[in-house]
């Protein structure tokens, strides 16, 4: 056993400095070397601002913009410093009541809309930061934003099959669209 | 199953295939030491190293010398992980100012990352440095997947190996299969992951601006970090206004590579692999789901050639195979199903070319169903234990697959090394009850398998049960056990089930409404894990120790074919009897109930 500890020793020190300390920092290097804008968060730059990154969600409430996913972040949705899930099992009533108030205010902000809600528009994401929805969820809302934006919905249409993204090679991935990005060009549309 | 399941699974497993045969055969030629390049490359390094410890790589080792060298080796490594988190704040790379880690924390976060479970209580964004992240679990990311692969090889050399009375050379053993296996295959996963998006950075973390002003409210806290309360003990909020996003930033690749490349799992943040900093892009999540069953999958080669018939690996792949076919068809069914809860609320489910539909609570847009039910299938078959969703929102039945797929003793490719070692025992109990009902002496291999090494392998195989049913009797039994849990009903009791199958199997998935980071909590998953862990390894090595001392038995006539159908069935029989006879019963009181209530209270 004695003659064990240098060898066990020596050989987690060696492995520290290695695979903790140099290969890490190598890969730094080499990321901000290669893909400087991915390894740093992937930030959208607009207009001379950093607004947010494209892989991280940001929370929307008015009903002029696209709403994202809902987020089970705490204190408030899409805290990127807590991100998670809601935990709330199928059968939990918490999540029925939640995924009922939801819908409730989908119906509030566009009464006349009738449809079928779209699942991952009341169901909270596995990240609470979740930054993309469904084509189905994007499209449900694009009458809604048409309306209070005095635009023709034929537009934001166009603009959600324009800035959507299919399944990669055609196997990878679900039909969905960049929330932020659908609403900073929203901003640019002029009535 | 959908036509885009069937091609997402049929891709995985196609992939899988091919990487089979040229990564075993160069896990071989690595731990058989022979002069391929790469080792040729590191002989000099190889042996300052060497030097240094103070080991000659010819020296052999018995198999007691290789196990107690291995714990121990473990057991510095906990005790470095458990200094790091407590010392953090006085060490550098703490940008975020994070303080030390509580005892009973820390002492569970080292085992756990040790045992390669990687259970995690904490959440990585609000509790761990980039330090302790990098130097300490990442590490232990390398050499708790190399401590498998290790066991793993050994167990073969046992195979392989006659009327001898060593097995190795743990140090070169741990040494190789970090320098030319993990390391060079994380580097290159790494930088796929960074042009993915997968931060790798040591700045701090970054305030960005929102494009819509957030209103919402939080515990006001006193100076010194505690919630400030009212007359009547309410904790006291204020309300916030604010357009900045705070991003976590770290060396998220390095360390998301090889958490899952060494069926780790731990992730660097809470949220694990559903974070879009974790796991990007669908190609992001198809890859780190690849790497996960990556070495097991090819160790099944390396076995076979190792031990001098390469059919003997494939009739172990194939047994892998056809329960990971069973668990990915009954999770993708189950999630795509969705809950009928919210059928009854209005809510549109169905696939469609617009949208996954299916169970979306706690799930990703970018993955949907199929990609997030076969992550999972995937990360519980292995011993990994990465998360690209909620699992504590997934239906009845798509997380009894997880848990089963862990009950099962993680043999649907398993862990880096655990894998193939759990298979092996599965296939010596196999054979010997073959032999009860023949009536011949059993063999496996050329090697006659005996009292001592039937002795062996149901302590490795019991030890698991043991440990799950009775840290899930005690915690039910407790109240400190009980309050922890975070959904009512049964579904209570598979988040405690679930977390003693995750620890005893060194998983590290969680159904994350358990309020995992108590006391209680902390050291009895703490010791779940150690004793599932090391446990069986212990036994494993002394079978291994046994089998290479005796001769082999040339075939003959009377000897049983070990790489046909006959045995592959044999060899499920054994490993779905072995797990439905231990679990069946803690299964029906918890998602079998589950999923009885969920659909009858839907149609009823």
């Amino acid at each position: 056993m004695p003659a064990m500890i240098r060898p066990a020793a020596t050989l987690l020190l060696f492995m520290t400095l290695l695979t903790g300390i140099a290969y890490p920092i190598t890969m730094c290097g080499l990321g901000a070397m290669l893909f400087t804008g991915q390894a740093q968060g992937s930030p959208l730059y607009w207009g001379g601002r950093t607004m947010g990154s494209r892989l991280i969600g940001q929370n929307f409430s008015d009903p002029r913009y696209f709403w994202g996913r809902p987020s089970a972040t705490t204190p408030q949705p899409y805290n990127a410093l807590a991100s998670g899930g809601s935990n709330l099992g199928p059968l939990n009533a918490a999540l029925t009541t939640a995924v009922t108030e939801r819908i409730a205010a989908l119906r509030a902000a566009d009464p006349g809309n009738t449809a079928a809600v779209p699942v991952d528009l009341v169901t909270a994401s596995g990240s609470g930061l979740d930054p993309e929805i469904s084509l189905a969820a994007a499209n449900y809302q694009a009458d809604r934003i048409a309306r209070l934006r005095g635009l023709d919905p034929g537009r934001v249409r166009a603009l959600i099959r324009a800035k959507s993204r299919g399944k990669f090679l055609g196997v990878l991935g679900e039909p969905r669209v960049n929330v932020l990005e659908l609403n900073l060009v929203l901003d640019l549309l002029k009535s | 199953m959908n036509a885009g399941a069937w091609l997402l699974n049929a891709a995985f497993l196609g992939l899988i295939l091919a990487c089979v045969k040229p990564l075993g055969l160069y896990i071989a030629n690595v731990m058989e030491g022979r002069p391929i390049w790469p080792l040729r490359l590191g002989a000099d390094l190889e042996r300052r190293v060497l030097r240094l410890c103070g080991v000659t790589a010819t020296q052999e080792m018995g198999w007691a010398e290789y196990a107690l060298g291995l714990l121990l080796f473990n057991a510095l490594g906990a005790a470095l992980v458990y200094a790091l988190q407590r010392l953090q704040a006085w060490l550098p790379l703490n940008p975020a100012r994070l303080p030390g880690v509580a005892p009973d924390l820390a002492f569970n976060t080292a085992i756990s990352f040790t045992t390669n479970t990687n259970w995690q209580a904490y959440s990585g964004e609000s509790a761990m440095s980039y330090l302790t992240q990098m130097a300490g679990l990442g590490v232990q990311n390398f050499l708790s997947a190399a401590s498998g692969l290790v066991v793993a090889v050994a167990l073969i050399r046992g195979f392989a190996r006659h009327s001898v009375a060593t097995l190795g050379n743990l140090w070169v053993d741990l040494l190789r299969g970090v320098l030319y296996i993990l390391l060079p295959l994380a580097a290159v996963f790494a930088l796929v992951l960074v042009s993915q998006g997968v931060v790798q950075s040591l700045a701090a973390y970054r305030d960005v601006t929102t494009l819509e002003v957030q209103h919402y409210s939080q515990p006001r806290l006193a100076p010194d970090g505690t919630p400030v309360l009212d007359t009547s003990g309410q904790a006291l909020t204020e309300a916030v206004t604010t357009r900045t996003q705070t991003l976590p930033m770290g060396p998220v690749a390095s360390q998301e590579a090889i958490k899952q490349l060494g069926t780790n799992g731990g992730g660097f943040f809470n949220a694990n692999s559903a974070h879009p900093f974790e796991n990007p892009t669908p190609l992001s999540n198809f890859l780190e789901i690849l790497a996960m069953a990556l070495i097991p999958a090819a160790l099944t080669y390396t076995f076979g050639r190792m031990v001098g018939d390469t059919r003997q690996g494939w009739a172990v792949l194939a047994a892998m195979l056809v329960l990971f076919g069973g668990a990915v068809l009954i999770a993708t069914h189950y999630e795509q199903a969705g809950n009928p809860q919210l059928a009854a609320l209005g809510v549109d489910q169905r696939a469609t070319a617009q949208q996954s539909g299916g169970n979306m609570e706690g799930k990703e847009t970018r993955f949907g169903i199929s990609a997030s039910a076969l992550f999972i299938t995937v990360t519980t078959g292995t011993s990994t234990g990465a998360t690209d969703a909620d699992l504590d929102s997934f239906t009845p039945l798509g997380s009894l697959v997880a848990l089963f797929n862990m009950q099962l003793g993680e043999v649907v490719f398993g862990g880096v090394g655990t894998g193939l070692y759990s298979m092996l025992i599965f296939a010596i109990i196999g054979v010997f009850i073959a032999g009860l009902m023949i009536g011949r002496t059993p063999e496996y291999l050329g090697k006659k398998i005996e009292a001592f090494e039937m002795k062996m392998s149901a302590i490795a195989i019991l030890v698991m049960p043991t440990v799950v049913l009775v840290g899930t009797a005690i915690a039910v039994t407790l109240s400190a056990g009980r309050s922890a849990v975070g959904n009512p009903g049964p579904h209570g009791f598979v988040e405690i089930l679930y977390a003693f199958t995750s620890a005893g199997n060194n998983n590290g998935s969680a159904l994350g409404g358990l309020s995992a980071n108590s006391v209680f909590y902390n050291l009895a998953l703490g010791a779940t894990m150690w004793l599932g862990r090391f446990w069986p390894i212990v036994a494993v090595l002394a079978i291994a120790g046994a089998l290479a001392r005796k001769k082999r038995i040339p075939a003959s006539s009377g000897t049983m074919v070990t790489h046909g159908p006959t045995f592959v069935v044999l060899l499920l029989g054994t490993v779905l009897l072995v797990g439905a006879l231990t679990f069946v019963p803690a299964l029906a009181l918890g998602p079998v109930v589950e999923h009885i209530m969920l659909w009858g209270t839907a149609h009823g």
